[in-house]
């Protein structure tokens, strides 16, 4: 997107969880620094691009990546229901890395997913890792759910209209700063579509400098960067590419 | 040897063939003929020039000679391993002359990664009777299934330059194919030519297949001793600094009173920038050439070639020349900054004339006025013959990892018996079952507590017992990942065409990080020339010309070197004894009387510690001679300490003789003693150092190397950078689900030796302890200001991201208030 693209003035302020509380086609929204997306006024707890059992599908394949990846995910999982208590979660697509990952699941894992999904609605929206609907597993399935303003799916698209919330792309910043730099996965949105990072353990990044983003925002856009314990609101000026 | 006398030295026809060209056969190559006889290993060490490569083949050439017609048996008879893709092809060119003069009936070939596809083919069917080749194309050898057959008739492995492969990773990957191969063939007898070393007896344990010493030592003549002189500049020497731009007019006489001269830097953009200053100095129009790892292959390939061809004057060179491919008549070598090591400025000097009754001649550039110390002191060291020592060294389970599927995808193997051959490496001698069995077991099935892989095992036991490969992909994918070295991510280098700025002619190829310390719109210097960087897009630095305009010179290397234990040792005592400075030109001198005047000099034993204030700042400078990797842990563990007692620092900064804290508050009533106390290597060291991105990149280097992530899939090719992203959050969730795993132990080992200097900086602490001598002071002392001028130039190493993402996060504030 280049600096000659107008400007929006992006209206948001630190809550006290650490997140990012800001305005999204006039939602209000809180951009958590676990990478979640919380709906406060609906209750409801968004994350996108779980990728449950990524490792075991390497490791079929040859490459032992650490088994850890899913209990890791549902770990950060867990502890985001437990602070915000959602009446509704939504798992934004992408939740599990292959078709075969969910008869992948230990049964330890499986029932930590059950237990995600009782006292509350979970809604699992369908992704292009995962279109088909879990098999063996409590949840709605959806290929997209509305709150308020919000429309929710997996894939973000060009010439979208406000509000739509997708994730998919697994943005990612780099940012500079004199001399040292860093990259972290963050929210892209332009106040009016937002992108969610992945929330997967093992789960890679996009730089939103890639050309990928550029139709899908209308507006120099802000990302929601995601420090350990806060999420820092930065501007399209102190992005690079990697 | 039977009791008839000695047999003639060589046989007639090598005799003749040294007489022809007025030749006698050394002392040394005689000696290893006669090793050769009686089927003994040997190590041979001689300076460069010595025909030390001709004293390792001369007892194969002159067995394949006599070996009846006919009847010779099918495969290879000597394997000689070089460290150096280039090397492997020169010594065969050099190889190739003897043995067609002589009319020999012998095959010599290369095989190295640049090796055409149908040779290497070709040679799998018909081995030579000599091949030469690397560590990482021996490894594929043995990973192949017919490795067992190929070369059960061996008879002699050669390893060149061993002094510089065996004390790293790929030495020990190396030792555990040379065990391999004695497996195979048990004949087989084992030589080592290496340069000067302190210490020949630690190599040949090393080189050794057994725990008994079965390598001879044989040394060559000692030849002339080197000349080494110091550069006592008319220039005054700086007071900080590493490009010793002050020296250039004298360094360039210098050259122009040589024949050919080395140029050795320790950076390549100290190479770069020398290059520059050389040839605006250049009124005589001498052919002065650049060679460093970054530039395209094709263009260092030139550089070599009119190097040999003896149509340079100079070449301005970073270590990629430190290595013995013959570089024809140098009869200088100039080492810009200093050396750091005593050892690596032997080496370097050996580059030069390669006559051994002629002295080589050195000239020792220091860079500023601290390296004026360690100039001498190498200059001194080098006279004494007194060299640096390494550690005995222990293997690394990541390379035995890779070693082990290697073995699986040659043929079946029985678990003890492997054990027992790995055992018979030099660097593994020590290696417990326990240890094995979890190598064995990480490379099965990843190693993990959670037993989640085990149906999807690499490797898996058969009825048989024994232990195999589980399919071909297995051992497909093994085979393109075999080596040691992990070499960083290349970007290419190219010129920007067109409006667009897209990708144009390419100029060289950089790591991922040489260009990290410049902005898109910086002029920098690259082969020699100006460039304006103008954007990094994939795996493209896009660059245009800017001649003529001043280029930005990254200064955080001032070298990529630490300064060796042994040499710190020499400068601290020559500081501090005043007689010594004699040998110091007058301005340097006068700095060290200032310094004794101003603050103190400290005995041998002490380290110096000031304080001062400097600013709205508090200062605390030490100057423990310890190397700036030390030196970073120290500030580090130093910085967390400072804050725990309240005084609020602020920054750190660090070179190879000193580190400064800044504080908000004075420091000079603190208790030292405690400050550094040794117990800081416990858990303030773990605390940093699992966050610390140095643990990350030495993960990744381990993950390669073991196998755990993939350097390349068929038909698909990873950019280091992505791997960089993917191991990070291995990393993290590996450390959270279990911390106990083996890639973090080789990790931590790595990181806390290579990259943090844990071990030295536990003597530094032993060694000051009782001992810090504190100098509170009103300003800073003149030793100081070195590296004090290093601030605001250096990264903070580690540096917190989340400092980052907050002072961006202040500039879009800002921007928004504005």
């Amino acid at each position: 997107m280049s600096e000659a693209l107008r400007r929006r003035p992006y209206a948001f302020a630190a809550s006290p969880c650490g997140g990012l509380a800001m305005d999204l086609a006039g939602e209000g929204v809180v951009c958590r620094p676990s990478g979640g997306l919380w709906l406060a006024a609906h209750g409801v707890l968004v994350v996108a691009d779980l990728h449950l059992e990524k490792g075991s599908s390497f490791a079929a394949r040859g490459q032992m990546l650490p088994p850890y990846d899913t209990g890791e995910t549902l770990r950060r999982l867990e502890a985001e229901v437990a602070a915000l208590l959602p009446r509704v979660l939504v798992l934004l697509g992408d939740s599990f890395h292959d078709r075969g990952a969910e008869a992948r699941l230990t049964g330890a894992d499986r029932r930590r997913l059950l237990a995600l999904a009782s006292g509350r609605t979970l809604v699992w929206v369908a992704g292009n890792h995962d279109a088909a609907a879990p098999a063996d597993l409590a949840g709605d399935t959806a290929a997209a759910v509305a709150f308020g303003g919000l429309v929710l799916v997996h894939e973000p698209r060009a010439g979208a209209p406000a509000g739509h919330v997708a994730g998919h792309l697994h943005p990612c910043a780099r940012v500079a700063a004199r001399a040292a730099s860093v990259r972290r996965r963050c929210f892209v949105t332009d106040g009016l579509r937002m992108i969610l990072p992945a929330f997967g353990a093992y789960a890679g990044g996009l730089n939103v400098r890639d050309p990928v983003f550029r139709p899908l925002m209308d507006a120099a856009p802000l990302a929601v960067v995601l420090g350990a314990s806060r999420a820092h609101p930065i501007g399209w000026r102190s992005l690079r590419g990697d | 040897m039977d009791g008839a006398g000695a047999p003639p030295a060589l046989p007639p026809r090598f005799a003749d063939w040294f007489a022809a060209r007025g030749w006698t056969p050394r002392t040394h190559q005689l000696a290893m003929v006669e090793k050769g006889r009686a089927g003994r290993g040997a190590l041979l060490i001689a300076p460069t020039g010595g025909g030390k490569t001709l004293a390792g083949f001369l007892p194969s050439l002159i067995e394949l000679d006599g070996r009846p017609a006919g009847n010779e048996p099918p495969g290879v008879h000597t394997l000689y391993i070089s460290p150096l893709k280039a090397l492997a092809v020169d010594v065969e060119r050099n190889l190739l002359a003897p043995i067609a003069q002589m009319g020999l009936k012998v095959k010599a070939e290369s095989r190295t990664g640049d090796t055409g596809a149908a040779r290497k083919q070709r040679q799998r069917v018909t081995p030579p009777d000599i091949l030469l080749t690397t560590p990482e194309q021996l490894a594929l050898f043995c990973a192949w299934e017919g490795a067992r057959r190929y070369f059960e008739d061996l008879r002699c492995v050669i390893v060149d330059e061993i002094h510089a492969i065996w004390p790293t990773k790929r030495g020990d990957l190396l030792a555990l194919d040379l065990a391999r191969l004695h497996a195979f063939a048990p004949e087989c007898r084992r030589v080592g030519l290496s340069a000067t070393v302190d210490d020949p007896d630690q190599i040949r344990r090393w080189l050794s297949p057994g725990p008994r010493e079965d390598i001879d030592l044989v040394r060559g003549a000692g030849g002339a001793a080197p000349l080494v002189d110091v550069l006592l500049s008319e220039d005054r020497v700086p007071w900080a600094g590493h490009t010793a731009r002050h020296a250039m007019p004298e360094v360039y006489d210098a050259i122009r009173g040589a024949r050919t001269a080395l140029v050795f830097v320790n950076t390549r953009f100290q190479a770069e920038f020398a290059f520059q200053e050389l040839w605006r100095l250049n009124e005589h129009n001498l052919p002065i050439a650049l060679h460093h790892g970054s530039l395209a292959a094709e263009q260092r390939r030139r550089v070599e070639a009119a190097m040999a061809r003896g149509e340079l004057r100079a070449v301005v060179c970073t270590s990629t020349l430190d290595l013995g491919v013959d570089w024809g008549d140098v009869d200088l070598v100039i080492q810009l900054a200093s050396p750091k090591g005593a050892s690596r400025m032997v080496q370097r000097i050996g580059r030069a004339n390669h006559r051994l009754d002629e002295a080589s001649r050195a000239l020792l550039v220091p860079a500023n006025r601290f390296e004026m110390l360690e100039c001498q002191a190498a200059r001194e060291a080098i006279a004494e013959n007194a060299l640096d020592t390494e550690a005995e060294r222990i293997g690394a389970l990541d390379v035995l990892a890779q070693h082990i599927m290697g073995c699986a995808c040659s043929e079946p193997f029985d678990l003890a018996a492997l054990h027992d051959e790995v055992r018979s490496a030099g660097p593994y001698r020590d290696l417990a079952w326990e240890d094995f069995e979890r190598v064995v077991d990480f490379v099965a099935t990843g190693g993990y507590a959670l037993r989640a892989y085990d149906r999807f095992a690499r490797i898996v036991r058969g009825r048989d017992g024994l232990w195999r490969v589980r399919n071909a992909e297995m051992a497909l994918r093994h085979r393109l990942n075999v080596g040691a070295i992990v070499s960083p991510g290349m970007l290419a280098v190219r010129i920007a065409g067109g409006r667009r700025a897209s990708p144009g002619r390419k100029i060289g190829e950089v790591e991922e990080g040489y260009l990290e310390v410049l902005e898109v719109g910086d002029v920098f210097v690259f082969a020699g020339r100006a460039w304006r960087l103008m954007g990094v897009t994939g795996l493209d630095v896009l660059v245009r010309p800017a001649p003529g305009e001043e280029a930005k010179m990254p200064s955080w290397g001032g070298s990529k070197f630490a300064l060796s234990t042994f040499l710190a040792r020499r400068v601290r005592a020559m500081m501090s004894d005043a007689h010594h400075w004699e040998v110091l030109p007058g301005d340097v001198r006068e700095w060290l009387e200032l310094q004794r005047d101003r603050s103190t000099i400290a005995a041998t034993d002490e380290m110096l510690l000031e304080t001062f204030p400097r600013g709205h700042r508090h200062f605390l400078v030490c100057y423990p001679f310890e190397g700036r990797l030390a030196h970073t842990t120290l500030a580090m563990l130093l910085t967390r300490r400072l804050e725990r007692l309240g005084v609020g620092p602020i920054g750190f900064v660090c070179n190879d003789y000193a580190l400064a804290v800044w504080a908000m508050k004075p420091m000079d009533s603190l208790d030292f003693a405690d400050l550094f106390a040794q117990d800081m290597l416990g858990d303030d060291l773990e605390a940093w150092l699992a966050e610390s991105s140095m643990m990350k990149a030495a993960f990744k280097n381990c993950a390669l190397i073991a196998g755990l992530i993939e350097r390349r899939f068929p038909g698909q090719r990873k950019t280091g950078r992505q791997v960089i992203f993917s191991t990070d959050l291995i990393y993290d969730v590996l450390r959270r689900h279990q911390p106990d795993h083996l890639l973090l132990a080789c990790a931590r080992h790595d990181a806390a030796q290579s990259m943090i200097d844990v071990t030295r900086l536990g003597a530094l602490l032993a060694r000051i302890r009782g001992r810090i001598r504190h100098m509170a002071l009103d300003h800073l002392s003149p030793f100081s200001v070195s590296v004090i001028l290093e601030i605001g130039r250096q990264r903070s190493p580690g540096g917190t991201g989340e400092m980052v993402l907050a002072e961006a996060e202040e500039d879009l504030i800002a921007e928004a208030i504005a």
